[in-house]
């Protein structure tokens, strides 16, 4: 079996990368015409950040897929399904049962309460300054992780699609620069309704090219899921990893712990990457700032409704997508791990074994497309916070024109976008599903305990809100560069070194319920704020009824009634 | 108004909803994953062809994430709405 990957040759090359180049190339100028005509609508600061509000329930629902629906979900899970078979599958579970905690608790009160950002929620009964840095500090960090896991994902493309081989940092470099630029326009001229539309034509093509594969797939098996599954066990009896043993596979890809069953550590480090999916979400910035698209609670809640039925699908089709590619691929997984772009390059090479150059062309530029629409998301997100939160906000103390607010959001995504790009080079051979999930961790322990405890608990304070942001945020940082993931083990960030003195690779497990106790120790603890009942009770009836809460601003393209204020 | 009793009835209609529904997902979810940590074997029992019962449990994630979508959407708009909506016209309106 040891001999798999020699039969295969070293550089693997397949498709065609000036057909690859054309369908993305195709993608980017529709695109650019849609991001250019409604950018000139682009005025105030709601129009800028929040889309004018004039999004419709169900469109927001699918950006939303299309800003959560990221490389990691269409590469990352197929991928991991097909090399690590049901720990994949179980990947798609957390992501998608996530949504619920959104669905429930926190969508509707958000948009009613909040403006543009997660500091306007958190400030509307704590003192101003502190809690806006604190809360720009956790959303810039969280996007920081997540923009180095799409641009990781570029990067692995690019090595399949393009035959740049990763040692080429040159070559790629000048491929991640470009998709740094094309977003940078994005969002620079479209803003948050440019870069709604490219979410939602980039949703659209990613679930019909991924239904196009599934239906391509299991029409193969007859449409016999257990002939699918029976097929991928049989093509795929071992695979050697890359430290030279030999993994079994066959049978047990249809079980769980392929991937994380090895030990009593590997089971309890998958029960907090399970924590940190399933409340992560809800602690996005860039998720919670779709909530503030959309003109009121109600149209929130249809776009959560629609977002999860679109992502469930979606997650269905790659449940198939990632088995098919361990039973179609020649070479199944052991071809998969080893090719450029290591696991991440499942979904491509399916594309490729069912209808050659043109299907791969076309996947690719999807692929391709859905980084670039997810790294807009997030520029706009970190741009928004800095100079809603911090700039207007924290330095300014609120005595700033919109215009020059929206000048320095602007200026702000112009530098997102050359870090991103920075990381990215850096970060080019990572997992990507792995990278987000830390991304998660970080958001749901820095975020989501501030954000519950700030909507139900009617004595959080700013001193708790602070512990819980800063304390949940230093302690799944410090818990992530201590662990296996970054030293101390072969597949590490940096395996030369050993400072994994913290065992588990996600963190979750600890930092959430922490910050959810700093969170509360802080309020029990710290001094009482301000006029506290008042300010508590009057977010509480907004948040529950969207009483004063902010309307849409462009009447003309929302046909719902307006209430009189 | 948050003390009036129209209020308190809205509030506690929502939390009546959706607390415990939250704690029911929360550990149905958490209960599948320590099944597929600790009982693996029993996730491999095979239910139809290669269908495991971890396959069909996996699945059966997605059934629930969806009814529970569906169920709170038909509370939400025969419960919630037109309390909201009445308390919110007699503020915003006078």
């Amino acid at each position: 079996m040891s001999l798999l990957a020699q039969e295969v040759p070293a550089a693997d090359q397949i498709g065609n990368p000036v057909l690859n180049i054309t369908v993305f190339a195709a993608f980017v100028l529709v695109t650019l015409v849609v991001v250019l005509r409604v950018g000139r609508t682009n005025r105030t600061a709601s129009d800028y950040y929040a889309a004018g509000r004039s999004f419709t329930g169900p469109q927001n629902g699918v950006a939303i897929a299309g800003d959560y629906l990221s490389a990691a979900s269409f590469l990352g899970i197929a991928g991991a399904i097909a090399v690590t078979g049901y720990d994949g599958f179980l990947y798609s579970i957390g992501f998608l049962v996530a949504w619920l905690v959104a669905l429930l608790l926190v969508a509707e009160l958000l948009r009613n309460t909040g403006r543009f950002t997660m500091g306007d929620v958190l400030s509307f009964r704590m003192r101003q300054r502190p809690v806006r840095a604190a809360a720009a500090t956790s959303t810039l960090v969280v996007s920081f992780f997540y923009l180095l896991a799409q641009m990781a994902g570029a990067g692995a493309l690019i090595a399949l699609l393009l035959q740049i081989p990763n040692s080429d940092t040159l070559g790629q470099g000048i491929v991640i620069a470009v998709v740094g630029v094309l977003m940078i326009v994005y969002v620079l001229v479209g803003g948050m309704k440019g870069t709604t539309w490219v979410q939602i034509i980039k949703a659209g093509l990613l679930l019909v090219g991924a239904a196009t594969l599934t239906t391509w797939v299991l029409g193969r098996y007859a449409f016999d899921l257990s002939a699918l599954l029976g097929d991928a066990v049989e093509a795929n009896p071992s695979m050697q990893t890359s430290s030279g043993a030999v993994k079994e596979l066959g049978e047990r890809l249809l079980i769980p712990g392929l991937k994380y069953g090895a030990s009593d550590l590997a089971k309890i480090d998958f029960l907090s990457l399970g924590l940190a999916l399933v409340l992560g979400t809800a602690g996005l910035p860039h998720i919670l700032m779709r909530f503030y698209t959309v003109p009121n609670a109600k149209e929130a809640r249809r776009s959560v409704v629609w977002a999860i039925w679109l992502i469930g699908i979606f997650y269905l089709f790659s449940l198939v997508l990632g088995y098919g590619a361990a039973a179609l691929v020649p070479g199944g997984a052991q071809r998969i791990s080893t090719a450029p772009g290591g696991t991440n390059s499942a979904a491509p090479l399916l594309a490729y074994q069912l209808g050659g150059e043109v299907l791969l062309g076309i996947i690719s530029a999807i692929a391709f497309a859905t980084i670039l629409a997810v790294v807009a998301g997030l520029t706009i997100t970190a741009s928004a916070s800095f100079a809603h939160d911090v700039y207007a906000n924290v330095l300014k103390r609120g005595a700033v024109a919109p215009d020059a607010e929206v000048r320095v959001a602007r200026r702000t995504a112009l530098l997102v976008g050359v870090v991103a790009v920075g990381a990215g080079i850096l970060a080019r051979n990572q997992n990507v599903a792995f990278l987000v999930a830390l991304a998660f961790a970080v958001a749901a322990s820095a975020n989501l305990p501030t954000i519950l405890y700030s909507l139900f608990w009617k004595r959080f304070s700013t001193t708790g809100a602070l512990c819980s942001i800063y304390g949940g945020l230093g302690i799944s940082v410090a818990l992530i560069v201590l662990s296996p993931a970054v030293s101390g083990s072969p597949t590490a960030m940096v395996p030369s070194l050993d400072f994994a003195v913290f065992p588990l690779a996600n963190p979750g497990l600890v930092s959430i319920p922490a910050s959810f106790l700093l969170g509360f120790l802080g309020t029990l603890l710290g001094r009482k704020d301000e006029h506290a009942a008042a300010r508590h009770a009057e977010m509480e009836v907004r948040a529950l009824t969207g009483a004063g809460s902010e309307k849409a601003a462009a009447p003309e393209t929302t046909p719902l009634p307006r209430v009189m204020v | 108004m948050q003390a009036t009793p129209e209020f308190a009835e809205l509030r506690s209609r929502l939390r009546r909803f959706v607390f415990p529904m939250s704690a029911a997902f929360m550990l149905w979810y958490l209960a599948y994953v320590l099944l597929a940590s600790y009982a693996p074997e029993f996730m491999g029992i095979p239910v139809l062809g290669n269908i495991n019962v971890g396959i069909v449990v996996g699945l059966l994630q997605f059934v629930t994430t969806f009814a529970i979508t569906g169920l709170y959407v038909r509370y939400a708009d025969a419960q919630l709405d037109p309390v909201a909506e009445s308390i919110r016209t007699r503020m915003e309106g006078s």
